[in-house]
This record gives C-alpha cells, structure tokens and sequence, in this order.
C-alpha cells in the first residue's frame, strides 16, 4: 500500500462527490457518478479488495450509470439545485 | 431548509470524527476486525474446501444463507420493478420504414400492427438508431462480453469474480445490444417471460443444491454430502457446489438486470427506449 | 507538532470516509431533486462500504487468495493469517454492493413512476401539485 496514492484517489472521490451532487444537469450527474464509482473501485483495488473492486466496476461504474441515464431518457434533465 | 441540513450534518460529522478517535490505526494487523473469526477462515478455508479465492470460500460456503437471501433481495427487486412500471396498452402512434424504399410511414390511431420482416422495419419515436458503425461494432463486441462474463463465473473459485459480477457483465451485453441496435430487437429475440423465468430459475438452483443436501443426510448448503452423486475427487465437492451456485446466482442476476433495463427505459411498455 | 504526524497518518482515511459521509448526507436532507437524493443516498451507502473495506485491510499482507494453489501445489504449506488480508469484509460488502444496485433499480422506477404522474421530480413543486390534487385522489 502506497498512502500518496490513496491520498490521491481519495481527493479525487470527494471532489467527483461534490461536483455528482452539485452540478445543475442531471445526464452530468450521471457521468461523474459514474466517474466515482469507478474512482472507488481504484481506491478497493489499493486496498487488495479485488472482488469488490471487481463487483463496484461492472456494477456501479457499469450497469447503475446505465439505469441512470435510462430514468433521466424517461424523466427530465432539469433540475435547480 | 439548507442551513438546518448543515447544522445536522457539521452535528453528524462532529461525533462521526469524535468516534474515530477510539479506531485501531488504519491497517493495523492486530485490530479487532482481524483476530477472531477471519483468521480461522484465512488459515484453514483452503483445506477444507480446495478453494484458492477465500472471498469465494467465505461467500458461497460459510455464509451461504447470506449469499442465498440476497439473491431473493435481487429477485424481489426485478419482481418490483415489473411489478411499478410495467404496462400492457399499446401505444397508439408507431412508426415504421419500407426497407426498398426508405419510406417511412406514420401509424395514428390505428388498431392495425403492420407485419415486420423483410418489407417493413420498426422504427422508435424519440431515437433511431441506425449507425452502421455501431451495429457492426457492438454485433462484434457482444459475444466476446458474453464469454468473458462465462470465464469469470467459472473462475470465480480460483481468481477475482463470481456470480455476481459476471451475471453483471453478461446482462450488461444484453442491455449493449438493446442500445445499439433498438429495445425491440432485444425483446423479440428474447421474450419478456423467458427473462422471468431465468430470474426464477436461478434463485431455484441455489435453492435446490441446498436442499439437495438435507436427503444426503447433511444441513442444508452442506456440499460435502453431496460427494456420491458426482464422480470424480471426493475433496473437490465443496468446490463443485460453490460453482453451482455461483451459476444460479449469474443466472438470477442477468434476467434481473435486464430485467430493470427494459422496464425503466421503456417506461413499460418494452416497445421503444434508449 | 510530532506527536500529532502519526495521529494523522494512521487516521487521515477514516476523517476522509467521515466526510464522504457528510457530503451524502447533506445531498439527502437539503437537495431539492429526487435523483440528486438518491445520488446522496448511494454516496452515504459506498460511504460505509468503505469503511467496512478498510477494516480488514492489514499493513505488509497480499489479496485474499492462497498462493500458488492451483493444483494443489501448496499442500501441506502453513497458511499464516497474518499474509493475507481479512476476506470477511470483502464479502459482507460484496452483497451489499449488488443489493445496492437492485435497491437503484427500484427507486429509478418509481422515480420515473412519479415523472409520469406528475411531470416534476422536484420536491417543492411535488408539494404544490399534491395541494392542488388534494387529499382525495
């Protein structure tokens, strides 16, 4: 385990964090949502979590982006917060 | 609003950071997380059940009721979303091309559902996806998805995977052809029961080898009685029924996860989507 | 100043988990849009797993799977605990990562449910339009 780039995959997590719930269009919320996941599963990898780092990258990073962006087709990009 | 969700938060936060005052160091060996029962799993998995991958072991042998409920969680929630969204009127406008031609013709209000084949072509609303490119691509890709997902399921027991992820990969091919090509295809090719009936049955193998075990005199999810009905190395059995499973759990996953896909992107209707 | 350094370095990862917290709990009580919530919800959720993932990490210790195993090569090798990283974490959150994807799944579904039903997803003018309904309906 090298801690520099724990630290650094993890600065990089809490700004896709704040940037996912910050951002005034949901279809970007979507992609940097995506980008956290898949941010997480380097910071699992690191850690030697390769079966969740496995699991968080073809579900979170791969098949949750999907659903988001199948309901935002269905709903609306619009948000104002 | 905002602000008193600040003050909880700052609240939240403050104990949160109080508490961790009291953690073991991070990565510390001896924390208490790391001496009870793991070190019994870490040192004796392997003997005991011949599997390499002991988040595998753990999984699927010494937590299998775990493992088993949650794919019911995962089957519940494909039976949920079928269960919101699904909707079974036809929707009155449709629109379709005359291949030799290019025609595209424009169905209101029309009980009448023109045949498809060689002559006509189902076109979406919102989205015609008829990229030449994309559909050879993906036509290329798809197989390929689908056999690394079947690599990972039957790897599960000696490398990172399982169930789990490769019942992901192998919906996510699926939910690839829906998008390139059109949701249609995907529907046509494989029917709506069909799916259901995978997510059923693989909650139904996980289910069976365990009760399989109770006759063969053991509990249930005990694989080492089940070592007279299949030939071959007695001490590999444990190995044998965590594939099994692993198989029922893949199975599950990818009816539920295409499942989701097509009810959310079609708002139910399973005629028209992304 | 030097007593403070090794604080630091042995808990900076947990105050960083603490404020991935903060930020999906703030996403839930103040965010005024539906999927922003839910979005706050999965950030609050990978919040925990990966405090639950960092409790089974050890220090100088290798992936959880036996060494040359394959084939039975190791027979008879002493497998010391202390080589290998806690796998039980690993495997609680494994499920709860796919469990969580489903529990997504679902509340997309109601959110494009409710998208139908009344043309917003935003909670201010959800309220609105359920005053203007009225109890009955």
């Amino acid at each position: 385990m090298h801690w520099p780039i724990d630290l650094i995959v993890l600065t990089f997590v809490i700004f896709c964090a704040i940037a996912a719930i910050s951002v005034k269009d949901l279809l970007g919320t979507a992609i940097l949502f995506g980008a956290y996941s898949f941010m997480m599963c380097l910071l699992w990898t690191v850690m030697g979590a390769v079966d969740v780092a496995f699991t968080e990258a073809s579900v979170g990073a791969g098949v949750s982006t999907v659903f988001f962006v199948a309901a935002i087709f269905r709903t609306s990009r619009r948000t104002k917060d | 609003m905002k602000f008193l969700g600040v003050v909880i938060v700052c609240l939240t936060g403050a104990l949160l950071l109080y508490g961790t005052g009291e953690f073991p160091d991070w990565g510390d060996p001896n924390s208490p997380a790391s001496l009870h029962l793991s070190n019994d799993y870490i040192e004796k998995a392997f003997e005991e059940t011949q599997v390499p991958n002991l988040v595998t072991a753990v999984l699927a042998d010494y937590r299998g009721f775990d493992t088993m409920f949650e794919t019911s969680v995962i089957f519940c929630a494909g039976l949920a979303c079928f269960l919101l969204l699904r909707d079974f009127s036809q929707k009155k406008e449709r629109f379709y091309r005359h291949i030799p031609t290019g025609v595209i013709l424009h169905v209101k209000n029309s009980k009448k559902i023109l045949k498809v084949g060689k002559e006509f072509e189902h076109m979406d609303k919102d989205w015609v996806p008829s990229d030449l490119i994309i559909k050879t691509v993906c036509r290329i890709i798809i197989p390929f998805i689908q056999l690394y997902a079947l690599y990972v399921v039957a790897h599960g027991d000696f490398s990172p995977g399982g169930g789990f992820q490769g019942g992901v990969i192998f919906g996510s091919s699926l939910i690839l052809l829906a998008i390139s090509y059109d949701l249609k295809t995907l529907v046509n090719r494989i029917k709506e029961k069909v799916f259901g009936i995978y997510a059923a049955i693989g909650v139904l193998i996980y289910v069976g080898i365990g009760a399989i075990c109770m006759p063969m005199g053991g509990n249930f999810l005990d694989y080492s009685k089940l070592a007279p009905l299949v030939p071959g190395d007695p001490h590999h059995i444990r190995a044998l029924g965590m594939l099994g499973i692993e198989i029922g759990v893949g199975i599950a996953v990818t009816a539920v996860m295409a499942i989701i896909y097509i009810n959310i992107v079609s708002e139910g209707r399973h005629d028209e989507g992304l | 100043m030097t007593d403070l350094l090794p604080l630091i370095v042995a808990k900076y990862n947990y105050w960083l988990y603490v404020i991935l917290m903060m930020i999906g709990l703030y996403a839930m009580i103040a965010k005024n849009n539906l999927i922003k919530k839910l979005v706050g919800m999965n950030i609050f959720q990978t919040a925990i797993i990966l405090f639950y993932v960092s409790i089974g990490y050890k220090t100088d210790a290798t992936i959880p799977i036996i060494q040359n195993a394959h084939g039975g090569g190791s027979h008879g090798a002493v497998i010391h605990a202390a080589d290998y990283i806690n796998p039980l974490p690993h495997v609680l959150m494994l499920t709860a990562i796919v469990v969580s994807v489903a529990t997504f799944g679902v509340a997309m579904a109601l959110a494009v449910r409710i998208y139908q039903r009344y043309q917003t997803l935003e909670e201010d003018e959800l309220r609105m339009r359920l005053i203007d309904i009225g109890p009955e309906e």
